[in-house]
């Protein structure tokens, strides 16, 4: 349990969003070319790290908008907020 | 077996005050090289490496554990086991474990404290029913054992769940699998731990993986907290921390782990003879042996490693669990805690090799994967000694979510596992 810096609303408990998962998914640009190997990676493998993990948030009890959140998975520590489109921070690996 | 239980052993014990029972697994140093290696000592793992020394004849195996065995997932879970899956491939694997649970206190010479109480699964709306339904038929058609209940039977069978019309999630009747039941889930990892050491497997805890060696397509052995130790083949049975694993191998997997919760109330007299569970409101109950009552919560929707999980979630069950069963109004809760489930897209586990020679997963069981415990152990042993999988984990291969042959059973099975 933990709050989230929503980069629209402020600060709110964790409850009210959903997580997206793994953020910077990049998705296909030519999906007809995709052989099943580039499909599986795109649609199924996650990264699913122990540590400082990229990913997306919605404040679906919010404003229902999606952004970018840095996460210590090991501790749900939050190191940083950024909004869609944003740049990541490049200070964490 | 050395040291057989047994009654005759339980009367001499007593008259030395019980101060001569041998340790029931030993505690050894690694040695340089093993013909196999298992990652993680929890109860698959420790039931793999028991199925290796007994079926396959390898005896120079190793167990590593990072922490105590039995101390994750093994010991976090709420104990319910049931084969009442919809599609073939699940009903083979789960049920081929509910048949080894049968003889399973017998086999390890341990009681697990197997109790054949029933797993009843209550539907409260008309697509629950009609799921319900299809996967009872389903489950006759694979030869295991399941009825349909209304919602009569479901009162009778279970006097004290509210099945009064007008709550919001109304009991519409229920599936019930007899044979279904609980263990006690410490025996399980001591039993396979005890079975395993005696017949020369080494388990070796507080022992944590820190890296693969690879030469080439092929493994070469594993980087420990406790030194380098050489092997050919590596079974991987982390759960929730297989991802961790993988990418010491440069592997991804489908997997995301997540908390899953569990808590027990104040103990009481028996009020609960058997295992209900609910998915639509995702609450499930059971009472121990001690008398606590064992509730399942659901897994928080974010990754993490926590082992905490999140207060929202333990609410939203007991909230569930107060209107289904109002006579719980006043229990206390006496413990919460977490544990990391490793959850696949499917909801169904891998136990498969990987592309790497003598690398072998035995993962993504998500919520549900203390029930497969012996399963799992068979099956995965096979898989690693014949380096192919048996016929029952076949269609648990990594390669399914390339081909697309995928085994889903996230809305089919009950999915509160």
């Amino acid at each position: 349990m933990f709050l989230i810096n929503c980069p629209f609303c402020g600060e709110r408990d964790q409850s009210e969003f959903y997580s997206g998962g793994e953020a910077h998914i990049v998705r296909p640009k030519q999906p007809t070319e995709l052989s099943d190997d580039e499909w599986a990676e795109y649609l199924f493998m996650r990264k699913n790290i122990k540590g400082v993990q990229f990913e997306r948030w919605n404040h679906i009890h919010g404003c229902r908008k999606w952004f970018n959140v840095v996460r210590d998975t090991s501790n749900d520590k939050i190191l940083s907020v950024y909004k869609m489109g944003e740049k990541p921070p490049v200070n964490y690996k | 077996m050395k040291n057989k239980y047994s009654v005759f052993s339980l009367i001499k014990n007593a008259l030395s005050q019980h101060e001569n029972w041998q340790q029931a697994w030993g505690n050894p140093e690694p040695k340089k090289e093993y013909e196999a290696i298992i990652v993680g000592g929890g109860g698959h793992g420790l039931a793999t490496a028991y199925y290796l020394a007994k079926k396959h004849n390898l005896k120079n195996i190793a167990v590593l554990e990072k922490g105590w065995i039995g101390g994750g997932n093994t010991g976090r879970n709420t104990t319910i086991i049931r084969s009442n899956y919809l599609w073939d491939a699940s009903a083979g694997l789960y049920d081929h474990a509910l048949k080894l649970w049968e003889n399973l206190s017998q086999e390890l010479n341990y009681n697990v404290m197997f109790s054949q109480r029933g797993v009843m699964n209550l539907a409260h709306n008309l697509q629950d029913v009609r799921d319900l339904k299809r996967r009872t038929h389903a489950n006759r058609l694979n030869g295991i054992d399941a009825v349909w209940l209304n919602t009569e039977e479901v009162k009778k069978f279970c006097p004290i769940i509210n099945t009064s019309p007008d709550i919001r999630y109304p009991v519409l009747g229920g599936t019930l699998q007899r044979r279904a039941g609980t263990a006690r889930h410490d025996a399980v990892a001591w039993g396979y731990a005890r079975g395993a050491s005696d017949m020369g497997v080494d388990i070796i805890q507080n022992c944590e993986v820190k890296g693969i060696k690879r030469n080439g397509d092929k493994v070469e052995g594993l980087e420990t907290t406790k030194g380098f130790i050489k092997t050919n083949k590596i079974g991987v049975v982390a759960a929730g921390h297989s991802s961790v694993i993988a990418s010491m191998a440069g592997l991804k997997l489908p997997l995301e782990s997540k908390p899953l919760q569990a808590l027990v109330s104040e103990p009481v007299k028996p009020i609960i003879d058997t295992v209900v569970m609910s998915n639509a409101v995702h609450a499930y109950v059971s009472q121990s042996d001690k008398g606590e009552l064992v509730i399942g919560a659901g897994t928080d929707s974010y990754v993490s490693y926590t082992q905490r999980g999140s207060h929202n979630i333990v609410e939203e069950t007991l909230k569930a669990i107060l209107e289904l069963y109002p006579i719980f109004s006043r229990m206390k809760m006496l413990r919460q805690w977490g544990g990391i489930v490793d959850i696949c897209p499917d909801a169904s586990p891998i136990i498969s090799k990987t592309n790497i020679k003598g690398l072998y997963f035995n993962c993504g069981w998500g919520t549900g994967g203390f029930k497969a415990t012996p399963g799992s152990g068979d099956l995965f042993a096979h898989t690693i000694a014949n380096d192919e999988p048996h016929k029952l984990n076949a269609a648990f291969n990594l390669n399914r979510f390339v081909s697309g042959d995928l085994v889903d059973e996230h809305g089919a099975a009950a999915v509160a596992h």
